[in-house]
């Protein structure tokens, strides 16, 4: 564990009011020195705001950033040890690729700007570029010039606003790759605010999931993946099925559950409550299809359904079953090659392994959640 | 022949059009190189180049022409720079009356010539100033400052607000951002609006007649020699108005173009 003294940067107790609206509300934070932090939410979370407050480009209403023993709350940008790449990218148009990646280095007066810049530029992997402008270069090109502007005055913490959201899918994965690499050799902090849970996951080592000013939940990819915080993360992060139902209490180390006339056992340490209303979740690619009346394997837990929609993607099947109280589970079944195809109208069970299952919190009143997400988040307008 | 009028007839209105509009240049330029058969005449009746190389010859002409130069350079000195730092406040700044103030910059521009005229001599006179020099350029100033507030607003309103902050990130205090990022940035519309206040300024006949008590202006001079017949170094100092802008115009392109190639 590190320290206060190193370089860690610690948001305590900030708030953010534009006017009436609450963008970040009473928000702790801490991301330690050399981690590989993503900030997770939809447009309008507040995710990019507390971005820029740690820039210093938005001054908190309340709170305290900390950056090492640093009260860093109310420096101006040009004299906080931290860069910025921005959403698409604000390279300067009027200066070559040089001068833009130079820009920092002048500014404070440093030396050997020629041999620094050159450097980077190898890094980065623009060796030769530094005599065009930026509008000559590919929105590839156009991102790395803006990484080598903000890498090369080696920030003690890097932010970075939706780097990626202006290139295409297969640029996207490549960059990913290419940020963590380049993280992984300059051993910066890196801060990155995302609304792509794919890229978040693929890239961070710590996730923080934002919905309305505030983390919903924080922690290894892995760690929020399996065993989701809130509804709202066990849907934002991937898909999930959640059923309502109301918690009777533990007995042993289960949580007992009753929803819809049927009993499921959650393990206690996959519970995040074990009274009252709550929300039984179950990935869907933890979901396994029997035909009805098959033998479902000993200790699993099941519901029985008809298939409405069956949706062969390559790597998997991803089916639709209407429970018998009318909602829809979504299964993803591998192809693992033996797989049969279950056909539309098919009788079936689908079951689980109860240690595959989570319990929420719900509030009362609220229905099941099991409509796979159509719209993948990416399709959300960016920024926020 | 149908069908050639068939394809090219976009063309042929474009050039038709084009004629239209040089073809009154053109008749300045070359009643710049004629010697007329007398005072009252615009008959082509002999190539000269005497207008050209006599071109202070006319009493009064090349003072006029100097006065309005003159006037013309400070009224887009003041005007640039009073009409600069409005575009800023209106496009960078939120205040109370910021709207109206919106609003009341289209006024000069939407009001007609003569009403502003008039209005301003009622203004010099309950003022007490004497009308003269100082009178045509206040005038002047004024009727300038909104075309440039527009100009430069619109460079400013087409300018990506992150890149200021990207230099503030980047070390730069607020002083080396507006030095390094805005100011080249809205430079060219800087220029463009000062280049609009100058001729604007220098061919301003209405507002100055009304303002200038006896300073004359060269619009003023041509007014008065109408009377008695154009001396033809008016054409000279027209087409020589007319070709440096045209340098004017050609320099911003080449210059825009070598750059694009060497960068």
């Amino acid at each position: 564990m590190t320290t206060p003294e190193t370089g860690d940067l610690r948001i305590t107790n900030v708030t953010k009011r534009f006017g009436e609206f609450t963008a970040v509300d009473d928000l702790s934070l801490t991301v330690p020195q050399g981690a590989f932090f993503a900030l997770l939410g939809a447009s309008g979370c507040g995710k990019t705001t507390t971005l820029r407050m740690v820039a210093g480009l938005e001054e908190p209403t309340t709170g305290e950033i900390r950056l090492g023993d640093r009260d860093i709350t109310r420096l101006r940008p040009y004299q906080r040890p931290v860069n910025t790449v921005f959403q698409s990218y604000a390279l300067f148009p009027h200066l070559d690729v040089f001068e833009n990646v130079a820009f920092g280095l002048r500014r404070r007066k440093l030396r050997q700007v020629k041999e620094q810049v050159d450097k980077m530029l190898e890094l980065v992997q623009l060796g030769g570029f530094g005599k065009r402008k930026p509008a000559e270069l590919s929105g590839g090109q156009q991102q790395r010039v803006a990484l080598a502007r903000a890498l090369i005055n080696h920030p003690q913490v890097l932010l970075l606003d939706e780097p990626l959201g202006a290139l295409d899918l297969k640029l996207r994965r490549q960059m990913q790759i290419e940020l963590k690499r380049i993280q992984t050799e300059v051993g910066i902090t890196f801060v990155h605010v995302t609304h792509d849970q794919e890229e978040a996951m693929t890239m961070a080592d710590t996730v923080a999931v934002m919905n309305a000013g505030k983390i919903e939940q924080l922690g290894r990819p892995a760690e929020i993946y399996e065993y989701p915080a809130t509804a709202f993360v066990a849907n934002f992060l991937g898909q999930s099925n959640l059923l309502a139902g109301e918690a009777a209490g533990r007995s042993g180390d289960v949580v007992q559950v009753a929803a819809y006339e049927q009993r499921f056992a959650v393990p206690a340490v996959r519970s995040r409550t074990d009274r009252g209303p709550v929300f039984l979740g179950v990935r869907p690619e933890k979901l396994a299809l029997v035909p009805a009346g098959a033998a479902v394997p000993a200790g699993h837990q099941f519901v029985a359904g008809v298939v409405t929609d069956s949706s062969y993607v390559g790597v998997s099947t991803q089916y639709l079953v209407r429970t018998g109280w009318g909602t829809e589970l979504a299964v993803f079944a591998p192809n693992g090659g033996d797989a049969t195809q279950l056909a539309v109208g098919s009788q079936v069970t689908a079951h689980w392994n109860p240690h595959h299952a989570f319990l929420l919190e719900r509030a009362p009143g609220e229905g099941d959640q099991t409509t796979p997400l159509l719209d993948s988040p990416d399709t959300v307008g960016v920024g926020s | 022949m149908r069908r050639w009028l068939a394809d090219h007839w976009v063309m042929t209105v474009g050039l038709m059009v084009l004629l239209y509009l040089f073809l009154p240049i053109a008749v300045v330029a070359g009643l710049s190189f004629n010697r007329p058969s007398n005072r009252l005449s615009y008959d082509f009746n002999a190539f000269t180049t005497d207008n050209w190389t006599n071109l202070c010859g006319p009493a009064d002409l090349c003072d006029a022409v100097g006065r309005s130069a003159w006037i013309g350079l400070l009224s887009t000195l003041f005007a640039t720079i009073l009409g600069t730092l409005m575009a800023f406040a209106l496009a960078r700044h939120r205040f109370r009356g910021r709207s109206l103030t919106n609003l009341l910059i289209f006024l000069p521009m939407a009001t007609p010539e003569l009403v502003m005229g008039t209005s301003l001599l009622a203004l010099f006179t309950a003022g007490g100033l004497q009308l003269g020099f100082v009178t045509i350029l206040i005038a002047h100033v004024m009727f300038c400052v909104s075309f440039v507030v527009v100009t430069v607003k619109a460079r400013l309103a087409g300018m990506d607000a992150r890149l200021e902050e990207a230099a503030m990130d980047l070390y730069a205090t607020p002083f080396q951002t507006f030095r390094r990022i805005t100011l080249p940035l809205v430079l060219p519309g800087i220029v463009a609006a000062a280049l609009l206040a100058f001729s604007l300024s220098f061919d301003d006949f209405i507002i100055t007649n009304f303002n200038s008590g006896n300073t004359v202006t060269f619009p003023m001079y041509v007014w008065g020699a109408n009377q008695r017949g154009i001396p033809p170094q008016v054409n000279v100092i027209g087409t020589a108005m007319f070709a440096i802008a045209l340098l004017l115009v050609l320099a911003t392109n080449v210059r825009r173009r070598r750059g694009a190639r060497v960068a």
